[in-house]
Formats: C-alpha cells, sequence, structure tokens
C-alpha cells in the first residue's frame, strides 16, 4: 500500500488531497498511467505532456523512480515559492 | 555551520531575525539576506492579498538539503531561511534568506544560490487574490529555472579559492 498526496492547484482540481493505494505501480510512471486510467479530470491532471512534479518521501523524483510498499508519493505543480 | 529553517504563519520580522546571524560569533564578518516581498501587482493585473500553501514535512527537508548544498560549496558560519506560508498582503516579508560567512563573497553567492535554488525546489504555491475579488494560483516561471540551472554550470566561487592571510 502507498500514500498519495496532492497539493494545490491537484488537489483542487482532482478534489482531494490525499488517498491510500493499496496497488503498489512499479514507479512513478506507473502510477501515472494507473491515475490517467480514471478518466475525467484526472486524465487531464496527469496527461501525459502535464508538468506535474512528484516527490517519494518528500524528495524529488523522476518518473523512473522505483515504488516501494508503505511509500509517500506527492503530486504538485511546478512550484512557485520565495 | 548552524543552519535555522522555519516556515511559519506568523508575520516575518527582518530585524530580529538577522541579529541570531552574528550575535556571539566574532568570526562573522559579514552577514548578506535577501527579503522577498509581496507585490501589489502580477502578471499585469493588481493583487490584493496572496495564501501561500506548502507540503508539511517535506518543506523543510527541502530547504535544509538547498542550505547544505551552499555549505559545501562556500564556507559559511551560520545560515538562516524563514518563509511565510497562509495569508500574505502587499508589502509582507514572504521570504528571509540570510548567511554569514567570514568574508563578504562567500556570503553574497551562497544567499543567490540558495533564494534560486527555492524558488525551484522547495514546494511552496502561491495562489493570488486579484482586485476584483477572483483567485488564481500563480504560474512558475522559466526565468526561475533558468537561475537556478545557471548554478550548475557556474565556476566555483574565486571566494572559495582564495587563501586569506
Amino acid at each position: 500500500m502507498i500514500k498519495v498526496l496532492y497539493f494545490a492547484s491537484l488537489k483542487e482540481r482532482l478534489g482531494r488531497a490525499d488517498e491510500t493505494l493499496q496497488e503498489v505501480p512499479p514507479t512513478i510512471a506507473a502510477l501515472r498511467e494507473l491515475l490517467v486510467s480514471r478518466g475525467g479530470v484526472w486524465s487531464e491532471v496527469f496527461a501525459e505532456d502535464r508538468p506535474v512534479l512528484a516527490a517519494v518521501n518528500q524528495e524529488m523524483a523522476t518518473a523512473e523512480r522505483a515504488l516501494q510498499p508503505d511509500d509517500e508519493v506527492g503530486f504538485f505543480p511546478p512550484v512557485t515559492g520565495g | 555551520m548552524e543552519i535555522e529553517i522555519r516556515v511559519q504563519e506568523t508575520p516575518l520580522d527582518v530585524a530580529a531575525e538577522l541579529m541570531p546571524l552574528y550575535t556571539g560569533n566574532a568570526a562573522v564578518g559579514g552577514v548578506v539576506s535577501f527579503v522577498g516581498l509581496m507585490r501589489d501587482f502580477n502578471d499585469g493585473d493588481p493583487v490584493s492579498g496572496m495564501t501561500l500553501e506548502h507540503y508539511p514535512g517535506m518543506t523543510e527537508k527541502a530547504l535544509r538539503a538547498i542550505v547544505d548544498e551552499a555549505a559545501a560549496r562556500w564556507e559559511l558560519l551560520r545560515a538562516r531561511v524563514v518563509h511565510r506560508v497562509g495569508q500574505v498582503w502587499p508589502q509582507d516579508p514572504i521570504v528571509l534568506v540570510a548567511v554569514a560567512s567570514a568574508h563578504r563573497g562567500e556570503a553574497f553567492r551562497a544567499c543567490e544560490f540558495i533564494i534560486d535554488y527555492l524558488k525551484t525546489r522547495a514546494p511552496f504555491w502561491k495562489r493570488e487574490q486579484t482586485a476584483d475579488g477572483r483567485t488564481r494560483w500563480v504560474e512558475a516561471r522559466a526565468s526561475d529555472d533558468a537561475a537556478a540551472d545557471n548554478w550548475q554550470t557556474a565556476e566555483p566561487a574565486p571566494a572559495t579559492r582564495r587563501v586569506t592571510p
């Protein structure tokens, strides 16, 4: 099982801040595909050409990053602090 | 190397944050600071307020990693990053980056490096309230990515190679 968190405009568009998935997709890219397969706003937000950043266990992660049970995955738009 | 990282909803007191950069350490020869303020104008529209959201836990880790990287590049004595979250208003300080070192060269470079990296790597997001009551998420700027990328190709700063008599 993994925990998935959504932030900022993603959280707003998806209408949720977090969820727990029983399935552990092998990579961030595979997790994105799984979310796209839900259709509707999910496929819009996570479409391949959308600039969505990912973190695994609170560190920036690339699409190829492997996932393990109990990982925390965060998805968010490009950051705008400072 | 003493590092203070803080994310807070309360107002940022710039003067009070600077003194601890040098108090009690006579090896400090200079403190360089950057204060980011909220503007009342963005992308051609008047802006009346802003809320800042972040990723609790990751934010502190990301800021710490950026400061650690600066400390590995330059000889620093103390560093401090304080960032506001929640509701802010025009003129409010949003972020303070302050760096103390024996010589100004290290402090100037490290301070700019930290704010450039913060802008592209620390998980904060701004949502603006425009004067007519609408709200919108602020878009990331390509110029911020370019500023951060510049440090990856930058030569080691001359200050780090200088031998001080």
